[in-house]
């Protein structure tokens, strides 16, 4: 029998605020234990929770980002449980009714190579609900110790209907809401701090059965790699067990990404009863029209808009760019308009080039120099100036090799170091040049055969001749219209 | 309506004498009693609320304020170390 697999991630994003959800002390990461608490962080008597208009915001933002439908009014409720990482006792949260509702991630899944877009497909979302983080417990002999930074940090869990298939799809799911929320400004979602984090439910049933079979909910999933691994091995576990004749018990599993192995966390005798219940503390949200609005006009365009607007046609609006670019680019935001801009600048049919130096050239001496590009020293306008001189034939491929690298140290003009070095191919009408082009002609005879027969490539046997002649400075755009004349008045 | 007061008990991870199981039961009785009294009003035609007061979107700018210093954050909690509260070992 072959099983198919049925996924559901419920994905945890802190959003970047500066004060916490529902009270003004500051929220961050990385800062001395327990500095970042006041008295409604701990839930001291008396204190009341006011919410964080920045964090509503963010979520709203993130909806409209997903397609999600933003309710008209929403509520907060309390989730009560007994756990030292809660203050209250309880988690102020959302249940019945979310701020955003329904909604689609578009992923893209890998493709036969690296150089081939793969399939895409939407994943319907449930829902995302905007809630509070809680403390951290870190395990030691005698006890456990608690960190109350995190606590009351906005987090939003964003649901997705157990609508993914594969491994593959849940990673290209959780790449592509990454590279949604990182767009959108709401979250840097660097999961070795933490802001994003991933739990999955995963079950098996015989393919072609519409009914879910018993689902395992896998945790500790901290990296991107690590939820690809864990639901692949947890697939494969399932499948293994009922195989053999075993049944998948309900159970939450813990997943060692560094072993590759999942173990049964204790299982629990009930299901959890968290007696949800409004939050008397707190008042309903209403989101109008017009705050929508207001929030829509700030919201960058989505990431796969944006791919499919780079690899359209430049009649049609885009940048011709093939897929090996698009793909580099588009899931950072900043680089992939720092790219636009060159290409703007660069003009019509060069925005290839642009993107090769970039993918190419840029990304390595950045790595290199353990540079950001936003503090990098050349410019979209530098680019633009450099892929403008080897299109012209002022400067060969490889002379601009040495410009970029010095543009990339210094943050001199392109044209400037040009003259500098003396890096300028030869000028192109020169008699020298005829004469190069007529010596190589006449030193191959074969070649003169070849390319009058219509062997296009027969052209460049004459090429090396000319570019040793002219000590590689000869400009190819110069030398090749040359040998063509001259071949046409043999 | 019947008090699960064992069920109660775990939830709020409190360990109750046999005694004392039998009190708070009759008196959790009687609280739900009393709400309970609250089926028999008409509520036909009226919209659930979770509020009385009509007033929405209580928010403030996200403008960070100053806390408690560490050592007010632990003075509650009776066993500590290096800067955190100290609980038993839980791991879930």
């Amino acid at each position: 029998m072959t099983y198919e697999a049925v996924i559901g991630l419920e994905v945890h994003v802190q959003i970047k605020t500066r004060s916490k959800m529902f009270t003004r002390v500051a929220a961050g990461y990385g800062q001395p234990e327990n500095t970042l608490t006041d008295p409604t962080v701990l839930a001291l008597p008396g204190a009341l929770p006011v919410m964080n208009k920045a964090a509503v915001d963010a979520i709203i933002k993130a909806g409209l980002m997903l397609g999600c439908e933003i309710a008209p009014v929403c509520k907060w409720d309390r989730k009560n449980y007994f756990y030292p990482d809660s203050p209250k006792n309880y988690q102020i949260s959302q249940y019945d009714q979310p701020i955003c509702i329904g909604g689609t991630v578009e992923i893209e899944l890998p493709g036969p190579a690296r150089n081939i877009q793969g399939e895409h497909k939407g994943i319907p979302l449930t829902r995302i609900h905007l809630e509070e983080d809680v403390g951290k417990l870190n395990h030691g002999v005698g006890g456990s110790l608690i960190d109350y930074n995190r606590a009351g940090t906005p987090l939003m869990e964003i649901v997705s209907d157990p609508a993914l298939r594969s491994a593959d799809e849940a990673y290209a799911y959780l790449q592509s809401i990454r590279t949604s929320i990182v767009y959108a400004g709401i979250s840097d979602c660097d999961m070795e701090k933490g802001q994003l984090r991933c739990d999955a439910n995963i079950s098996i049933r015989p393919v072609g059965d519409t009914k879910l079979g018993t689902k395992v909910e896998l945790k500790n999933l901290n990296s991107i790699a690590f939820v690809r691994d864990g639901i692949a091995h947890e697939i494969a576990r399932q499948i293994a067990v009922t195989k053999a004749g075993g049944v998948i018990v309900q159970e939450t599993r813990d997943y060692d990404g560094i072993a590759g192995t999942s173990q049964s966390l204790r299982s629990k005798e009930m299901a959890h009863d968290y007696r949800y219940f409004p939050d008397p503390d707190l008042m309903p949200v209403k989101v109008d029209a017009d705050w929508k609005a207001r929030l829509a006009a700030e919201l960058p365009e989505r990431p796969f808009d944006k791919q499919r607007r780079f690899m359209a046609a430049e009649a049609d609006g885009g940048y011709a760019l093939p897929y090996t670019l698009a793909s580099v680019l588009i899931p950072d935001r900043e680089l992939s308009d720092w790219f636009e801009q060159a290409a703007k600048l660069a003009g019509a049919g060069r925005a290839q080039a642009v993107g090769n130096w970039i993918v190419n050239d840029l990304l390595r001496e950045l790595a290199a120099s353990a540079t950001v590009l936003a503090t990098a020293k050349v410019t979209p306008a530098a680019l633009a100036e450099l892929v403008g001189l080897v299109a012209a034939g002022t400067l060969l491929q490889h002379s601009a090799k040495e410009v970029f690298a010095d543009m990339v140290a210094t943050g001199e003009a392109p044209a400037a170091i040009v003259a500098r070095k003396g890096l300028a191919a030869a000028p192109t009408d020169t008699a020298e040049l005829e004469t190069w082009c007529r010596d190589s002609i006449a030193a191959n005879a074969k070649a003169v055969a070849e390319f009058k027969a219509g062997k296009e490539s027969a052209l460049n046997a004459f090429k090396g001749a000319i570019m040793k002649a002219a000590k590689g400075k000869a400009n190819p755009k110069a030398v090749d219209e040359t040998l063509r004349r001259l071949l046409a008045a043999l | 309506m019947q008090i699960d007061i064992d069920h109660l008990a775990m939830l709020s991870r409190l360990a109750l004498t046999p005694e004392e199981k039998v009190k708070f039961s009759a008196q959790l009785g009687d609280i739900i009693g009393y709400i309970e009294k609250l089926k028999e009003v008409n509520v036909d035609g009226v919209e659930p609320t979770a509020h009385a007061t009509p007033i929405f979107n209580v928010l403030q700018a996200d403008d960070p304020r100053p806390g408690l210093s560490v050592e007010d954050a632990l003075r509650n909690a009776p066993v500590q170390r290096d800067h955190m509260v100290v609980v038993p070992r839980v791991v879930e």
